[in-house]
């Protein structure tokens, strides 16, 4: 008991780790670039680490803050146009490729002994070079704290029943969400077997779902309205947060080098891309993305300078990627070796696991795929004999798992959990 | 002999992930024999092996690089400074260094078993070392200054090189000499290239994926060798035959457990490519998990050297080459004059239509796997015997050259891919020979490939299709 | 029936088109009263082989003009030419294109849909994974909300975005698709995916709209409705180029024809000249054009005794030669 309580532990602080918002908003990114507009660029940590460099270096040679989160962006806008301009006319795979060798490249050289003054070659750049800014900034104070601080050991000491209660209100919260997530699955109609009447108007064949008007707007075919659904979903998803907090409090300084003013700064800057995003995508700008998406030659008979669209797409996905890479070097160091080829392809098994083309898709995939490493990992180390597989062992294993997964998603289940399955029978 | 590479950019403090024995457990340093025979020693040979053996320390939570086992950390109010006193033979211990600051405070520290030294200092700017010569062994020498001047700062260590070299080392190679030698290194590599990118192209033309697991198929057939050979003793030959048949297999089995119904399935080609994409990670770490992270050998004894006029090589680099070359005509013959060979060219250059004409697509495509696979695998183990050892991570450096000789030579035709394969070869052998700094040799390859997707996005060799 | 306000043009007369062709030179590569096309030298290579080279081209203004020839003279290349999906190999060496009074210098094919010259495709590029509605306002041309630092206000571009709802609402009534407006494009008919493309591509209030094919794979009661379409397009001003195959289509609505044949322009007239030119019949439209094949009527009894004749004389005279 005592070791799925430790399991669970841990995975809840992975969660929430800044290493998780990072890799959120990266996947965030890789979401504009792949999943609205089909761009397949492979060298999304490339645009990660020059932002981290960018604002390490800037910072440690005693630049103001912004002006280094802003040179970081700036870095990742020069790589976007550089990788850009040659490719966005060609196939598919040749930006791939392209995406792939160029990040290598960015590597390469940041891991050069000839940069050692400015990148610290493979080295790389101690986090409190740059670090002292962003903690200055905090108003969380220098204690420490527990979140949640009413919480489980409050009731009777912590006792079984309590954790009892706590879980099944916890499952049926996340029950309530998954319902009402279903429930308001926008699905435009299908041409049924619809049958006219003697004035020429369609009315639907026996047994099919009737319209709720016919003729107009059929979207909506639920009991639930919007509004409802999502207030809804909002309360449900609060009461979640706060029901796993209070039964595995987590404590963290308040703020240092990787406390709750680090978390919190990166999980508000998650719902700021989350914000943008979802103001891009439905906008028209966003339109033109998934119509670029589905057929170059059909947008650009119609008028649309299809180059020029795609390049801001991988511009503004590489500026959520640079982003990312400043938060995952925030309470840690700069590192070419750790954001390379591999965190890539974390990016997108976050993606595709949340679902791409969806705005909350690269979040939720983000979260489970930590979480769930920590688990096999936890699971892995607790019942497996090191005989069997020891403790190194284990954390390979969980890459295999991660790889195998990524595997079987595109296989089985190409839209991810949120994701719309006729929308994402992606075809290259 | 295989030699050591000279105290390059690569030291130890200055790159301690090139280093193996920074990190314990994660790696062990490979035994390479260390001797002096005659011969120009090819630093560029050397920085190749250095650099395909480096360790990519792809784990997120590798910590900052430290912990040697030294006494010198770096903090908020110390800095260090540190280096390794090394020759073309060997480390050198029991070396005396001079460290002075600027105020002009002279401080001693002598190298250790291992050839190490570092010292703590609390005041940042710019520290003279020097080296003692006379603490030197007899037949050892300082080959340039004795004596270099480094920034120290507060939270890092400098790292002071000062290159020695044995009496033996001839370093007035001529240019000519030194470019014949790195365009034999550049053939060879690109040899071996070849055999895995022709597998590449081709599963390219037929059936429209990039395979982005290829290199780990090529680090199979390495790490194959590695149990075949070196743990369970078969004979070299035996086992390699054993080892291709195996990856052989290998390729079968992906295209009828996989492959196949994934493409009757109308899976998209992006699809395909993420899923080669998982695979790859998948066996990545499978290879971690069963060999550890060390460098492993095919062939535990050392390789003897061979001189032909100026360029030196192992025996096991011209048996490569030239099995390489026996093999890559037999493919080339294939294509050309075989049935089947032809119907494999029929089925890359329009499958609607080879079907059309009769041709048993799947058929085509179920050998080109087999194929493919088969050659990469041997491609790896000849890999793994020529730079005597084979890591889980050695794909990922083959990778992008395989991408970059295919793209360069033409997507989808083998012939394009022979020929990509030896410039690229060529490219990252030379290019520290005309100038590139050691550590962009890879980087070299693929700013050449990205420069020629502006110009000639088909390739050297490709059909020049509307590729937008 | 559309609401719009566009003037039916004098050409919707059949007298006054009539009047206005009559005087054109009947030569390919004639000159026109009122061109809304010009375009020269356009010639386009593949290796070694010419596929398309038009010395000569120009397109009368508000009228409907056929382009026709057999399989492989080059019609869908050349249309890809001029609008701007395939780049000529005479490019540097004298190509010109003229498109209502302006010269189309970039002709990239967004610059050449900007310019009021729009198409459809033989192969219909519906955008099956959007709803119909959103193919639509895709179609739309000029709108702020499409660019990058606008579209997140909303209020700058939700006026625009209504405006284009609305017409597109129209059309698709029109077209007789609107109940279809939230359904996936891919789950239309392939003959309604083309009315789909062709009201998409009237969003832009295109001068010149250029069809690749329209009745290729049409059933005959929605070929009569496309043509109905075609027509009113052209009543309501805007010119209109298609590429055929179908001669009964062609005769039927075409003003004008133009003839490829194995890349070049070899014939222009009104449709019966074109059609009753010895040359072109028997090289391009068969010598029993005439005759409508799936008559059975036409199996007389000496037809028959004749057919088989003729089989009989031709299998002597290939004993002869063998």
């Amino acid at each position: 008991m005592d070791t799925i309580q430790a399991i669970l532990n841990s995975m809840l602080r992975e969660a929430i780790s800044p290493q998780t918002a990072a890799v959120a908003i990266a996947a965030i990114g890789l979401n504009v670039h792949f999943g609205f507009t089909g761009l397949l660029n492979i060298g999304q940590s490339g645009f990660m680490l020059l932002g981290a460099y960018g604002f390490a270096i800037s910072i440690g040679h005693g630049l103001p803050l912004i002006v280094g989160v802003l040179l970081g962006f700036a870095a990742a806008l020069v790589f976007a146009l550089v990788l850009g301009a040659p490719t966005l006319k060609l196939r598919g795979d040749y930006l791939a490729i392209v995406t792939i060798s160029a990040a290598e490249i960015i590597r390469y050289v940041g891991r050069s002994a000839l940069l050692t003054d400015f990148t610290g070659a493979a080295q790389g750049l101690q986090g409190v070079s740059y670090r002292t800014p962003f903690t200055n900034l905090s108003f969380f104070g220098d204690g420490d704290s527990t979140l949640s601080p009413f919480n489980i050991y409050d009731i009777a000491g912590g006792a079984v029943w309590v954790r009892l209660v706590g879980w099944i209100a916890l499952a049926a919260c996340i029950a309530g969400i998954v319902l009402l997530v279903k429930a308001g699955r926008a699905r435009p109609t299908v041409a049924r077997r619809a049958s006219r009447d003697a004035g020429g108007r369609l009315t639907p064949a026996a047994g099919t779902e009737s319209r709720a008007d016919l003729g107009a707007d059929a979207r909506q075919v639920t009991a639930v309205s919007a509004p409802v659904r999502r207030t809804g979903i909002g309360v449900l998803v609060a009461l979640s947060v706060f029901l796993l907090f209070f039964l595995m409090p987590t404590s963290y300084q308040d703020t240092g080098v990787s406390g709750w003013w680090v978390r919190f700064v990166a999980w508000l800057l998650v719902a700021v891309c989350l914000l943008v995003v979802y103001l891009l995508v439905r906008s028209p700008w966003g339109r033109l993305l998934r119509g670029i998406r589905e057929d170059e030659d059909a947008i650009r008979s119609l008028g649309k300078n299809v180059f020029a669209i795609k390049m801001q797409a991988l511009i503004i996905g590489g500026l959520f990627g640079a982003l990312g890479g400043m938060l995952y070097v925030l309470p840690a160091s700069v590192q070419p070796d750790s954001m390379g080829r591999s965190l890539t392809f974390f990016c997108y098994t976050a993606l595709l696991l949340g679902g791409a083309a969806t705005i909350f898709g690269p979040v939720l995939g983000a979260v489970i795929f930590y979480a769930a490493r920590i688990m096999i990992k936890g699971v892995a180390n607790a019942y497996i004999p090191d005989s069997i597989m020891n403790g190194q062992q284990t954390e390979q294993f969980s890459f295999i798992v991660v790889g195998v997964a990524l595997m079987l998603i595109v296989i089985f289940r190409p839209q991810g959990i949120l994701g719309n399955k006729r929308e994402l029978r992606f075809n290259v | 002999m295989w030699r050591a590479p000279p105290p390059g950019p690569l030291d130890c403090r200055a790159a301690p992930a090139g280093c193996v024995e920074e990190v314990p457990l994660k790696s062990r340093p490979t035994v390479r024999e260390i001797g002096g025979e005659g011969g120009a020693l090819r630093g560029v040979a050397g920085a190749v092996v250095l650099l395909l053996l480096a360790p990519l320390m792809l784990l997120a939570t590798a910590p900052p690089a430290g912990a040697v086992g030294t006494l010198c950390l770096p903090s908020a109010t110390t800095a260090c400074i540190a280096g390794t006193v090394r020759s073309d033979a060997g480390v050198v211990p029991n070396v005396k260094l001079t460290v002075t600051d600027p105020s002009g405070t002279a401080q001693e520290v002598v190298t250790g078993d291992d050839g190490r030294w570092n010292v703590q200092v609390s005041k940042e700017g710019a520290y003279k070392v020097a080296l003692q010569e006379d603490t030197l062994p007899d037949n050892v020498a300082v080959s340039g200054a004795n004596e270099v001047t480094v920034q120290a700062k507060f939270n890092a260590t400098a790292p002071a090189l000062i290159p020695v070299r044995t009496s033996t080392y001839v370093s007035s190679t001529s240019k000519v000499d030194e470019l014949i030698q790195s365009s034999a290194s550049g053939l060879r590599l690109g040899l071996l290239l070849a055999l895995a990118s022709i597998g590449l192209s081709l599963i390219y033309g037929t059936t429209g994926l990039s395979n982005f697991a290829h290199a780990e198929q090529v680090t199979l057939g390495g790490i194959l060798g590695y149990f075949v050979v070196n743990v369970h003793g078969l004979n070299l030959w035996l086992g390699g035959l054993l080892v291709i048949v195996l990856c052989g297999f290998t390729g079968w089995f992906q295209d009828r457990v996989m492959w196949q119904p994934l493409r009757r399935r109308g899976l998209g080609l992006t699809q395909l490519m993420i899923v080669t994409i998982g695979l790859s990670l998948a066996m990545q770490y499978t290879f971690q998990y069963t060999v550890g992270a060390r460098t492993v050998r095919v062939v535990q004894d050392n390789p003897t050297v061979r001189t032909i006029g100026p360029i030196t090589l192992t025996n096991q680099s011209f048996v490569a080459m030239g099995i390489s070359i026996v093999v890559i005509a037999a493919v080339g013959f294939a294509l050309l004059r075989t049935r089947i060979g032809r119907a494999t060219r029929a089925v890359s250059d329009n499958p609607a239509l080879a079907a059309a004409s009769g041709i048993d697509v799947d058929r085509v495509i179920r050998l080109v796997w087999t194929v493919a696979m088969a050659l990469a695998g041997l491609s790896g183990l000849l890999y793994a015997l020529v730079t005597n050892g084979i890591k889980w991570d050695s794909g990922l450096q083959i990778l992008l050259l395989l991408f970059a000789a295919v793209t360069l030579g033409g997507l989808g035709t083998a012939f394009g891919a022979l020929v990509g394969s030896l410039i690229i070869g060529l490219v990252v052998e030379l290019s520290p020979v005309l100038g590139m700094p050691g550590d962009f040799k890879y980087a070299t390859a693929l700013l050449i490939l990205i420069l020629l997707l502006l110009v000639r996005p088909q390739g050297l060799l490709g059909r020049p299709e509307r590729v937008g | 029936m559309s609401e719009s306000t566009v003037a039916r043009s004098d050409l919707a007369d059949p007298a006054t088109r009539q009047a206005l062709m009559a005087g054109v030179d009947a030569t390919p590569g004639s000159a026109k009263p009122d061109s809304i096309l010009v375009v020269d030298n356009i010639v386009r290579q593949f290796g070694g082989m010419t596929a398309v080279d038009v010395s000569h081209l120009e397109v009368q203004r508000g009228i409907i003009t056929a382009l026709i020839g057999p399989n492989g003279a080059g019609k869908t290349t050349f249309f890809n030419l001029i609008t701007g999906f395939d780049k000529p190999s005479s490019a540097k060496t004298g190509a010109h294109w003229s498109f209502d009074g302006a010269t189309l210098d970039k002709t990239s094919a967004s610059s050449v849909a900007k310019a009021g010259m729009v198409r459809t495709f033989q192969l219909t590029k519906a955008l099956s994974r959007m709803t119909v509605m959103d193919n639509m306002m895709l179609g739309a041309q000029g709108q702020a909300g499409e660019n990058l630092l606008k579209c997140v206000f909303k209020p700058l571009w939700s006026g625009q975005e209504r405006a284009i709802e609305e017409k597109a609402k129209e059309l698709l009534q029109r077209f007789k698709l609107l109940e279809k407006k939230d359904d996936y494009a891919g789950s239309l008919s392939g003959g309604q995916r083309k009315l789909l493309e062709m009201a998409r591509a009237l969003m832009s209030d295109p001068k010149m709209i250029m069809l690749d094919e329209p009745m290729a794979g049409v059933n005959p009661a929605l070929t009569q409705s496309l043509l109905g379409h075609i027509q009113s397009l052209r009543d309501d001003g805007t010119t209109v180029l298609f590429v055929e195959h179908d001669m009964h289509v062609v005769r039927h609505i075409s003003d004008w024809v133009a003839v490829m044949a194995e890349g070049r322009l070899v014939a222009e007239g009104p449709a019966d000249t074109v059609m009753s030119d010895t040359a072109v019949i028997d090289a391009y439209l068969g010598a029993h054009h005439d005759t409508d094949l799936g008559d059975d009527a036409l199996l007389s009894d000496q037809a028959m005794v004749e057919i088989q004749q003729e089989v009989a004389a031709e299998e002597a005279e290939r004993e002869e030669e063998a």
